[in-house]
């Protein structure tokens, strides 16, 4: 089998679960306003290039790193919020390697003695809820950014942006508990939720979270995933891993231990073996810098609610359906947003925003962020107050979020109902309709007379259609009814 | 008015420069107006700064190191960067790209390393003062060899950004002059806590010299006096404790076991800190550029293959080797714990004695190109690697000569106690002047 | 003690090249310092120390960084900003 060689995606024979191993290492930036080492910003993103460096994250010659008291701070939020143990020492390390993007062919990370250990998750597991070990939490710096010139399949040369280098990194390594490429893809939603609850992390940010994987078949070799830089990517990377092993068993061949990438655009997992493979980090302790001693930092941390205890309160305080709380709360800005908007007891609310507004902002691929809650609040008093239907609902909220997509604003919603001739249809019109529908369906109305109420179902609908869904059902129902039986006399 | 300028342009027979600046602006302060020689591994900014090596050929850094700044803030004119050993890495000043400094006593002569030029600058009158670095003594040998006073300073006295890095945990910026008491003033100036460097410590030296040995105890390790060093150089070196002896101090023999492992523990953790310090130079971001048409590997390994000399070359590999899988509990794990050992031994003594004393170099400046055995050149180090392995401060002050050369007496003392080593030296000096 | 083989590892770890004329030198070199190093296999391990000095931090405030001009002032290999580097794939 050759080293490159990419398996086909095959069907697999059981169902994909079963006896599979997963261990995930996620890497998250922590959202400081400077650097790890440096007092560079953080806010790099919209610049050009090599903008947001100093002496320190370009790794000039004589340059000295500073630990950011807010990346101990923020790390510790998060160990405490998977529960770790806070070890009295901790200190940093150098991971040396060479790199391109690797400015001073080292790496200031954590080895042998981490910030945090010995933690655990909370996650809806295939069979009900599960506790997944967290192995380690530790802190470390982002590389720089490499664009590959000179055509994709064989560039010239590499152009390298330091920007990056320096940014403020979370690790967070699982024990292999997953077991199921859809458990993995749980246990990385709480790890958002829980992050973006804590403050320290905005998943919104572009290639903010990275993740590798170590996926097994029970009794076979590990496997590392690396390159995954998607929530949805991890899913799929994880699927077709696990796929491919399980093809590799059935022909009767060993998987071998290796590291392979993912190809986002492709779906798949590619052999990555080459002599470079073999990394020899040669870690020892930074000696720049000086051990750390937080634990008394971590006890006096008070964390916030975190996404299971806003669950239950939004199940108590606004009513919402179990399934429901658990969709507002998975992502802070949801959660905030339906704060925002619904009053307590007011289930309906949940609905419109777990159900629809979700999946509106997914069809477009558009964030809650850019929804103005005022407008979402009025929308949906709209609706309690009878001056719109759902039908209408729908739709004014469908206009709104195109010209949010659009150009990043939009009219009120009240402007676009009366803009789209969208209100609900009085009773005037109602009794005029169906008027004019008794008038056209001579022998329907006649049918209906003589007792057969298929005729009236048939009659209304002819109402709504004229109506196009923009009046109160209930309305149309009591004026058709009220115009049969003046004829019917 | 513009700014005042020194004029600086002196005949460098001993190729103790590799810059100079003919005319070196000052400021009003301290120093005002006098001229220092800063070793050429210390960032000055929009002066080249090449380490001695070919690899940061034209390379100016765009910051100025912690020292560098408070030299200038304090009066002093930056009139150059001196040679030196490749990175530091020898004795010598022979390891550098540029051509060994000359001995200004005898040009026949190395001048010691790896702050050689800025000894012979000092030496030979071209500057009062010059800035040296010392990782495993060399500001102390350089300082010896050319009969000037030089000190190693308690490590987390002086600051070390911008100093580029050879062994982190063991080196220090510190001052070299003809005479204790500009030292002294140097020292004022550079010391002091550096919020850039999490090492440093709040310190600062503000101190004037005196002679003060009366009551102190001296410890004279025996291993100081042992296989190796040159009888002659021990015998000038007796002569001058007895000096010490004659001011009041009262000398006492003692015993450093841990000098066993001590060369071994410091080339372990030395090399291992420096293959990792100087990975970063390939060439991508200063230095002369990388050939970015091969595939990166490649073209990394050559452009360090040509841009190092043997020396550097070797102890990169010496030190990747040491921490590489398999090997780092034999080498790294266990040059620690020696390292514990030599500090523990520094306590031991340090609670019966208040100094200790001992030759600086174990010979005078032997003839250039006579050491070419690596391992018999890091063997010179033993005396002096100590004081860096324990972080305590050492000063080599002139005490006499063997055959017309130089020979320097090392006296440490316990951590943040500069002063008091100062102190001593100065005794040393006036007593000698006397 | 290491041979020229495994000399060549390391250069390669260290990516640092080295020539086959240079190998026999650089090994035997190696292997007398190396020899000179034994001493230390005589120590026993031992704990670790405690630190004189922990717990150094800075405060998270955004300091200006260097003008894009100034950090490439050291390179001619540059293009739209970004840095030259070789290929890596």
């Amino acid at each position: 089998m050759s080293g490159d060689s990419v398996e086909p995606l095959v069907t697999a024979v059981q169902p994909l679960g079963t006896g599979t191993i997963i261990g995930l290492e996620i890497h998250c930036q922590l959202n400081t306003r400077s650097k790890l080492f440096c007092g560079c910003s953080t806010d790099y993103r919209d610049d050009p290039p090599n903008t947001h460096v100093c002496p320190i994250c370009l790794g000039l010659p004589g340059a000295l790193p500073r630990v950011n008291r807010a990346v101990i701070e923020y790390a510790l939020r998060v160990a405490k919020a998977l529960h770790c143990e806070v070890p009295l020492e901790s200190e940093f390390a150098r991971k040396n390697y060479f790199y391109p993007d690797l400015n001073k062919a080292f790496q200031i990370t954590q080895y042998d003695r981490p910030l945090a250990v010995r933690g655990t998750l909370l996650i809806e597991g295939d069979n009900g809820e599960k506790e997944v070990g967290i192995t380690r939490v530790h802190v470390e710096e982002d590389p720089g950014r490499l664009v590959h010139k000179g055509g994709t399949d064989r560039p010239k040369y590499s152009l390298v942006d330091y920007n990056r280098a320096g940014i403020p990194l979370i690790e967070i390594v699982t024990d292999p508990d997953l077991r199921s490429p859809k458990e993995a893809r749980r246990f990385l939603h709480k790890i958002r939720a829980t992050l973006e609850y804590l403050g320290v992390f905005d998943s919104e940010k572009e290639g903010s979270l990275r993740v590798d994987a170590n996926v097994s078949i029970q009794g076979g070799e590990r496997v590392e995933v690396k390159n995954i830089t998607s929530y949805k990517g991890v899913e799929k990377a994880l699927t077709f891993e696990v796929t491919r092993q399980r093809g590799v068993i059935r022909r009767g061949q060993r998987v071998t231990r290796e590291t392979r990438h993912f190809v986002e655009a492709r779906g798949v997992t590619t052999s990555s073996r080459s002599k470079e493979e073999e990394q020899d980090y040669r870690y020892f302790p930074e000696p720049d810098l000086r051990p750390m001693r937080v634990r008394d930092w971590s006890d006096a941390i008070v964390l916030p609610e975190l996404p299971d205890a806003r669950r239950t309160r939004f199940i108590t305080q606004y009513g919402c359906s179990p399934e429901h709380a658990r969709t507002l709360t998975g992502e802070l800005r949801i959660a905030e947003f339906f704060e925002q908007v619904a009053d307590p007891g007011a289930p309906a609310t949940a609905t419109w925003v777990a159900d629809t507004l979700i999946g509106e902002l997914n069809y477009r691929e558009m964030s809650v962020s850019s929804v103005p809650s005022s407008y979402f609040r009025e929308l949906m008093q709209a609706l309690s107050k009878g001056e719109v239907t759902d039908h209408c609902a729908v739709e004014v909220l469908r206009s709104l979020l195109d010209q949010l997509h659009a150009k990043g604003t939009c009219e009120s919603p009240l402007a676009c109902v009366a803009r789209l001739g969208l209100g609900k249809a009085g009773e005037e019109i109602a009794a005029t309709v169906a008027a004019e529908v008794i008038c056209e369906n001579e022998r329907a109305v006649a049918d209906y007379h003589s007792g057969k109420n298929e005729a009236f179902n048939f009659l209304i609908g002819q109402v709504m259609r004229k109506t196009k869904g923009r009046a109160d059902p209930a309305a149309l129902n009591r004026a058709l009814k009220e115009a049969l039986d003046m004829r019917g006399e | 008015m513009g700014t005042p300028t020194l004029h600086f342009s002196p005949k460098d027979r001993y190729n103790a420069f590799l810059t100079t600046v003919e005319d070196a602006p000052y400021c009003e302060g301290p120093l005002s107006g006098r001229g220092v020689a800063v070793k050429d591994n210390i960032s000055t900014a929009g002066i080249e700064t090449t380490c001695g090596s070919l690899i940061l050929k034209g390379y100016t850094p765009p910051y100025d190191a912690h020292v560098v700044d408070l030299l200038i803030r304090a009066g002093a004119a930056i009139v150059g960067k001196t040679n030196m050993d490749e990175f530091g890495m020898g004795s010598t000043t022979e390891q550098s790209a540029f051509g060994p400094t000359l001995n200004p006593r005898d040009p026949k002569r190395v001048p010691g390393g790896s702050s050689g030029g800025s000894a012979a600058a000092v030496a030979a009158g071209m500057v009062d003062f010059a800035l040296g670095s010392d990782t495993g003594g060399s500001i102390r040998c350089p300082a010896s060899y050319c009969g000037i006073v030089g000190l190693k300073p308690t490590y987390g006295r002086v600051s070390r950004y911008g100093l580029v890095a050879y062994s982190n945990s063991l080196e220090q910026i510190g001052p070299m002059a003809r005479t204790v008491t500009d030292l002294s003033n140097l020292m004022v100036v550079i010391s002091g806590y550096d919020p850039r460097d999490s090492t440093t410590c709040e310190r600062p030296y503000r101190h004037k010299p005196h002679p003060s040995v009366k009551g102190s105890k001296v410890g004279i390790p025996e291993e100081f006096f042992g296989e190796g060093v040159d009888p002659r150089v021990a015998s000038v070196v007796w002569d001058a404790i007895s000096v010490l002896e004659e001011e009041g101090a009262e000398v006492i023999t003692c015993s450093m076991p841990s000098m066993t492992y001590a060369l071994a523990a410091y080339y372990v953790i030395c090399t291992s800190e420096a293959s990792s310090n100087l990975a970063r130079f390939d060439g991508v971001r200063y230095g002369p550029p990388v050939e970015t048409h091969l595939p990166w590997h490649e073209a990394y390994s050559e452009r360090r293959r040509i841009g190092f000399g043997p020396e550097v070359r070797r102890r990169v590999m010496l030190g990747t080797f040491a921490l590489s899988s398999g090997y780092y509990g034999k080498y790294y794990a266990k040059a620690q714990v020696a390292r514990q050992m030599v500090s523990a031994d520094f306590s031991r003594i340090f609670n019966e004695v208040d100094l200790i004393a001992g030759p600086t170099m174990p010979s005078t400046a032997f003839p250039l190109g006579e050491k070419t055995d690596p391992l018999a050149m890091y063997l010179t180090d033993i005396l002096t690697v100590p004081a860096n392995l324990a972080g305590v401060p050492a000063i080599s002050v002139p005490c006499g000569e063997v055959e017309g050369m130089p020979v320097g007496l090392q006296i440490m003392g316990r951590p943040f106690e500069d002063e008091y080593v100062i102190d001593a030296a100065f005794t040393y000096e006036q007593g000698v002047a006397t | 003690m290491v041979n020229e083989r495994e000399v060549e590892h390391i250069a390669h770890l260290a990516d640092i090249g080295i020539e086959k004329g240079e190998l026999e030198e650089f090994t035997s070199q190696f292997n007398a310092i190396l020899d000179y190093f034994e001493v230390l296999d005589r120590i026993k391990t031992a704990d670790r120390e405690d630190p004189t000095l922990y717990n150094v931090f800075r405060e998270d405030e955004v300091t200006p960084s260097l003008p894009q001009e100034a950090v490439l002032e050291n390179t001619s290999q540059k293009e739209e900003g970004f840095f030259r580097a070789p290929r890596v794939m």
